[in-house]
């Protein structure tokens, strides 16, 4: 959603614009434009071909996308709500903005409903809102590191789509946490003999269980919100054993 | 010089950011500065790192003769200024201010949230009540909102589209010219709805002088030697290649990249040292007779593995950095459990050379 290639790059694709590519077997990506999602609704929905001299007009829609409430975010979500309605993939997922914008995102179609008195862009949202309040069809993964602040912001980010929006919290995924290191090694480190023997050893293995203590102190916090909560271990390089992992929690 | 420096500390998501901005406030008035840190983000994370209860604006007290105050932005407050400053007379604002989608509007507009922050920076920059500014921008992955919302708001003013958004309202012949943008216009939102926007946007527009002379002096202070930028990154590929990219945009907008934080990174001291053997399975069951001594070895060397190999990555991601910029900190792995030291280990490596 945020115009940039991450997505992309990740699957070591060049660059990817609003129409679909496929980056891997079955598996395509687009990046959201919401100029170009405004173009394809009013040719959709308002029968309006496509203007040839696309100039002046074009900018002039991104700035009512722009300045009018909800309707930059509408766009942006009603492009991602057309695409599941209309059977085009069986999974749609979604690389949301940052997480001081999504709630008004997912929010979007009530805003609309609230500030638009009538017209086809408010008869638009409620099949948005039947998709997005639907936790059989939509929900939400938040993602955060095992830090306090990053913690902090995820328990206000759960309550405040569950205070703004109706959509499903489905997982929370908490990235870079160290390895659970395993008794007989912490037995091993923590022995005056061992540690003598093997002083450098010891040492990283007792600062890696310390680090893990203080991540287990901090996301506590996640544990109590209802939500299921997928812990992912710290970056290793192998970023397709990572993959398989994350991939493996949500079948 | 009058008025104070400014450090605007820059970097994606979740690399600290916010913690980095209050380490570097931390360090400068533990050197007797008088410091304020300005937070973008409209949580209230900063005044958590640094223990500051409640309220938008916070003071915390500091050994070493210097002041750290801490505050929040408020863009609503923010804009009921701007308005009431600019507009031509007390009607005008007050017609603005009660217009039923000005505070719509302004929530979302041209990134009203970084055109303010940087109004407050403008604001401070001819104050006399701080030696350093420290502004902690939102997550930035493509490019930078914030600094660019000044240009944005002048081009916006100077540009075509304000005119053609109020078009009808002053001219029925231009009405006419702008009918297909109407027409489709018409039909999206409604006409009331327009009408409401475009009311608003007269009166707006009736500000545009006072609006576009702030948004240029913003624009000269913020390439002006007293603006520095310090990137924040992780060391891992992804987060480098951001920071990367961040820098070259940065100094493609004429700022100066004073610094680069290297936080969370995985050094040689985290690492078992490469002559170090370990004891045999005989040795350890020997010693200690409750233990799979294999096992527990083999997990130990594990370990010790795997903190080199990310030593190994980190040491190719901080290179990467120092490439693009000469000062580059880097900030160690915590290695004990506990909050607060985070903030510490960043303050610890920011202070001066």
């Amino acid at each position: 959603m945020d115009g940039s290639d991450a997505v992309a790059r990740a699957f070591g694709s060049g660059p990817v614009g609003y129409d679909p590519a496929e980056v891997s077997p079955g598996l395509w990506a687009m990046t959201m434009r919401t100029d170009r999602s405004l173009q394809e609704y009013v040719r959709i929905h308002l029968r309006i071909p496509l203007l040839p001299d696309l100039g002046a007009l074009a900018s002039t829609f991104d700035f009512v996308a722009d300045a009018a409430p909800g309707v930059k975010e509408v766009l942006g979500v009603g492009k991602v709500c057309w695409e599941v309605r209309e059977r085009h993939y069986d999974l749609v997922i979604v690389d949301a903005e940052a997480s001081g914008h999504i709630v008004a995102q997912i929010a979007s179609p009530r805003t609309i409903n609230s500030l638009v008195p009538r017209g086809p862009l408010r008869d638009q949202t409620a099949w948005m809102l039947a998709i997005l309040d639907d936790p059989e069809q939509c929900g939400v993964v938040v993602v955060t590191t095992a830090e306090e602040l990053p913690v902090t912001e995820t328990v206000e980010l759960v309550a405040r789509l569950r205070d703004g929006t109706r959509t499903d919290v489905a997982r929370i995924v908490v990235n870079g946490m160290e390895p659970a290191v395993p008794d007989g090694a912490l037995a091993l480190a923590g022995d005056p003999w061992f540690a003598a023997a093997a002083p450098s050893h010891a040492a990283s293995v007792l600062a890696t269980a310390g680090r893990r203590a203080g991540q287990a102190d901090v996301t506590a916090a996640l544990h109590g919100l209802g939500v299921p909560v997928t812990e992912l271990p710290a970056a290793s390089g192998d970023e397709a054993a990572v993959t398989e992992l994350l991939a493996g929690s949500f079948t | 010089m009058s008025g104070p420096r400014f450090v605007i500390v820059c970097g994606s998501g979740g690399v600290g950011k916010t913690t980095t901005s209050a380490a570097i406030g931390l360090r400068a008035a533990r050197g007797g500065e008088r410091v304020l840190v300005v937070t973008v983000d409209p949580a209230r994370r900063l005044a958590q790192v640094l223990g500051i209860d409640g309220g938008d604006t916070g003071t915390v007290a500091v050994e070493g003769g210097g002041s750290l105050t801490v505050t929040m932005l408020d863009t609503k407050a923010g804009w009921d200024s701007l308005i009431r400053r600019h507009a031509r007379d007390a009607a005008t604002a007050e017609r603005v201010l009660r217009n039923p989608l000005y505070h719509n509007i302004t929530a979302r507009f041209v990134n009203s949230h970084d055109y303010i922050a940087m109004e407050k920076v403008n604001e401070l920059a001819s104050s006399g009540l701080y030696d350093l500014v420290v502004v902690d921008t939102p997550p930035s992955r493509n490019g930078l909102d914030l600094l660019a919302a000044p240009q944005r708001m002048r081009e916006f003013f100077g540009g075509r589209l304000l005119r053609w958004l109020t078009f009808p309202y002053r001219n029925r012949v231009a009405a006419l010219a702008a009918k297909p943008f109407l027409m489709v216009a018409d039909r999206l939102l409604g006409a009331q709805f327009l009408g409401d926007i475009a009311e608003f946007f007269v009166l707006l527009q009736s500000m545009e002088p006072g609006f576009v002379r702030r948004a240029e002096e913003v624009e000269s202070l913020l390439g002006s030697e007293r603006v520095t930028c310090v990137v924040v990154a992780s060391a891992e590929r992804g987060s480098v290649e951001e920071a990367v990219f961040l820098i070259d945009r940065l100094r493609s907008r004429g700022m100066h990249v004073s610094m680069a934080v290297m936080n969370r990174t995985v050094g040689a001291a985290d690492v078992p040292a490469a002559g170090e053997t370990l004891p045999s399975p005989d040795e350890v069951r020997l010693r200690l007779p409750g233990i799979d001594a294999s096992a527990a070895l083999a997990e130990v060397a594990l370990i010790g593995a795997r903190l080199g190999d990310t030593a190994a990555r980190h040491s190719i991601g901080v290179d990467a950095v120092r490439a693009v910029v000469d000062d580059v900190r880097v900030v160690p792995l915590v290695r004990t459990r506990g909050a607060g030291d985070p903030l510490e280990a960043i303050a610890g490596q920011v202070g001066p050379r």
